[in-house]
């Protein structure tokens, strides 16, 4: 084990890819000499040179559609949109063309791409620098998406999203890249689709997404001073989603939290909220909650935004609700 | 410069089957036997049989909406195209994408798009492809006039590049999108471009740009061979618009309410195949009783292939879950 940066584990499961497969490359604006505006390729351009490490200009739709080409033909892009809220730039690219292509084209072909994306607030990055829209992209059939919580994930997730044959959106909350976590010192892949129960508990099931999965394990470390047992459940991968894992839970605990970042509005939350109450109802002995930000774009001053977005002690309310 | 001689008759073929086979589609639509929506290239052909006429199956291709003639001359199977527009199991997507999305790998058709530009980073992903295996291809992006007011243009031109991609950008100017006229003819307001030709928008990315007669097959081969050579050498991109018009409405079934009724029949009077009849029979390289009885082979060909498509059966239902990934299969009902 060691203890390494977010970043540092982004960048390991890559250079492990691109020694592995020289299929491999990457591309994006600033992710060269510069490293990445994150500093998640840090240490790859050196290393891989300017022909596997491209410097894109800014030009999201070409980095996507460009990405998607190079994919159908026999390469592995990682394509490096900064932020998930860039995504609005090249929609076409990633929803029409990548994820359609295999489906439309009768299963003739394969898109084995990853995009990697920075997502979520907490950073007064204001609307367009903040957004948590996994709703929408865990809404498009093709697309499968990742969503780490922690470095080791991060490295497992990823190494699992390059090998996949399939374009995966890899979801990287911008508060992480600077916090350390333990990863081991292997490569395996983490199976795209299987959740990880992160504490375990019996009182009531909170399955938590990204940086929720940490403000989870708060609410739970609260509430157990005060003798209510909580099983936190980090799905890890939004689609395809470890169902049963949830389910198992649900059944157990018969109370059932989700908090994710996304304002509640046709999130992702919504979805698994449904999903659950239309295959397990009968285990329920409460109604399903759901934590998620307010129905508002993310707003830039700090009051405002810590409003707005889901905070501990929404978390904590919220299952103290269900009990 | 012209096409070579001993495959001048192919290349009338192959034109003489992208027209059949369109207007067999025509019919076929008529009759509610192809369905969803059909874009035809006919008044086109000279572009796609001359430029494809310079590309290996190694090499790759974009197209569009109006994509069958791309296809057919990048040397697809009749058959299987016309069972995809008839939404039978033996069509080239089995029955999932139709014409909009007849795709055939094997010979490096990247796929009819249903979305206008959707071929422009395409084409860079695979010119990326093949730079980086080294392995010789090229990908030639078919696109229309009216494409390239949209921004992904732009931004795959400008990638093409500035990255020396093997790409070659077709333009098949017909004159419009959809209603809208390009600049082209100075009596229609509100033009979807203020420059004068389409080409002019390449040399703004430094990209060597050529204009020429859509409607010669020569000249289409003439300067896509020289382009196709030129990109395959390293040196990157080149851009070639080629003037042209559909004879047809912009899908089957438009109102066409927007063009002047005399273009048509001066149009029809460049007709490609026509003119490139007239000069096979001026070079003495085929009288008429041959061009016939290539035409009559074409018709058979495609007539055979409407067959095919009427035998063929429909696909079972549940196979519309499958190929949305490769590994999972769920109804998520």
């Amino acid at each position: 084990m060691k203890e390494v940066f977010f970043s540092e584990a982004i960048a390991a499961a890559i250079r492990n890819e691109m020694a592995r497969d020289e299929s491999v490359y990457i591309l994006g604006e600033d992710i060269g000499i510069y490293g990445g505006s994150f500093g998640a390729t840090a240490g790859l351009y050196d290393e891989f040179g300017p022909e596997r490490v491209k410097d894109t200009p800014i030009s999201e739709m070409a980095i996507m559609g460009s990405s998607a080409g190079a994919a159908v033909t026999g390469m592995r892009p990682i394509a490096e949109i900064m932020y998930d809220d860039f995504l609005g730039c090249c929609m076409d690219q990633l929803m029409n063309q990548a994820a359609k292509f295999r489906y439309m084209y009768g299963g003739r072909v394969t898109v084995p791409m990853v995009v990697r994306c920075a997502c979520g607030g907490y950073v007064t990055g204001a609307a367009q620098h903040s957004q948590s829209i996994e709703g929408m992209l865990a809404h498009i059939p093709g697309l499968k998406v990742a969503y780490p919580s922690n470095p080791q994930d991060a490295k497992g997730l990823l190494i699992a999203a390059i090998r996949d044959d399939n374009p995966v959106v890899f979801l990287e909350h911008q508060t992480f890249y600077g916090v350390k976590g333990e990863i081991t010192e292997d490569f395996e892949p983490i199976p795209l689709g299987k959740g990880k129960i992160v504490r375990e508990g019996s009182d009531v099931t909170v399955v938590a997404t990204g940086v929720q999965v940490g403000k989870a394990m708060e609410a739970a470390e609260q509430l157990a001073a005060e003798g209510t047992s909580v099983e936190v459940i980090d799905p890890r991968c939004l689609y395809p989603l470890d169902k049963e894992l949830i389910y198992g839970s649900v059944e157990k605990t018969g109370k059932i939290v989700i908090v994710t970042e996304e304002c509640k509005r046709g999130a992702w939350s919504g979805e698994l909220a449904s999903r659950i109450a239309e295959d397990r109802f009968e285990a329920l002995k409460k109604p399903i909650v759901r934590v998620g930000a307010l129905d508002t774009p993310v707003p830039f001053s700090q009051p405002l935004e810590h409003y707005m977005l889901p905070q501990t002690e929404y978390i904590v309310s919220a299952i103290q609700s269900v009990l | 410069m012209a096409v070579p001689k001993e495959r001048a008759l192919d290349i009338y073929k192959t034109m003489q089957r992208i027209r059949l086979f369109e207007k067999q589609a025509s019919r076929s639509f008529a009759e509610g036997v192809v369905q969803g929506f059909i874009h035809l290239y006919i008044g086109e052909e000279a572009i796609a049989t001359g430029v494809c006429a310079n590309l290996n199956d190694s090499d790759y291709i974009t197209s569009t909406h109006r994509g069958h003639g791309h296809i057919i001359a990048k040397g697809a199977d009749l058959n299987k195209m016309m069972a995809e527009l008839c939404g039978r199991e033996t069509g080239y997507c089995h029955g999932k994408g139709g014409s909009m999305h007849i795709t055939d790998t094997d010979i490096g058709v990247l796929g009819a798009n249903g979305i206008v530009g959707g071929g422009f980073t395409l084409a860079c992903g695979a010119g990326i492809t093949a730079q980086m295996k080294k392995n010789n291809a090229v990908c030639v992006c078919f696109f229309g006039d009216g494409s390239t007011g949209v921004g992904a243009f732009h931004e795959a031109m400008n990638l093409a590049s500035v990255w020396k991609l093997p790409v070659v950008f077709v333009c098949e100017n017909n004159g419009y999108g959809i209603s809208t006229a390009c600049r082209r003819d100075s009596s229609y307001t509100n033009p979807s471009m203020a420059c004068k030709t389409v080409a002019d928008r390449a040399l703004a990315y430094g990209m060597k740009a050529f204009v020429v007669d859509g409607n010669n097959v020569n000249d289409v081969y003439d300067r896509s061979k020289e382009a196709i050579e030129y990109a395959r050498a390293g040196n990157g991109p080149v851009f070639i618009e080629c003037n042209t018009y559909r004879w047809d409405t912009h899908f089957v079934g438009d109102t066409d309410n927007y063009r002047l009724p005399e273009e048509l029949a001066i149009w029809k009077e460049k007709c490609p195949i026509k003119t490139f009849g007239t000069y096979l029979k001026f070079m003495k390289l085929a009288d008429d009783e041959q061009l016939k009885a290539i035409e009559k082979e074409a018709k058979a060909e495609v007539k055979a292939a409407l067959k095919f498509a009427e035998d063929s059966p429909f696909p079972a239902p549940e196979n519309a879950v499958k190929d949305v990934y490769t590994d999972i299969v769920e109804e998520g009902r």
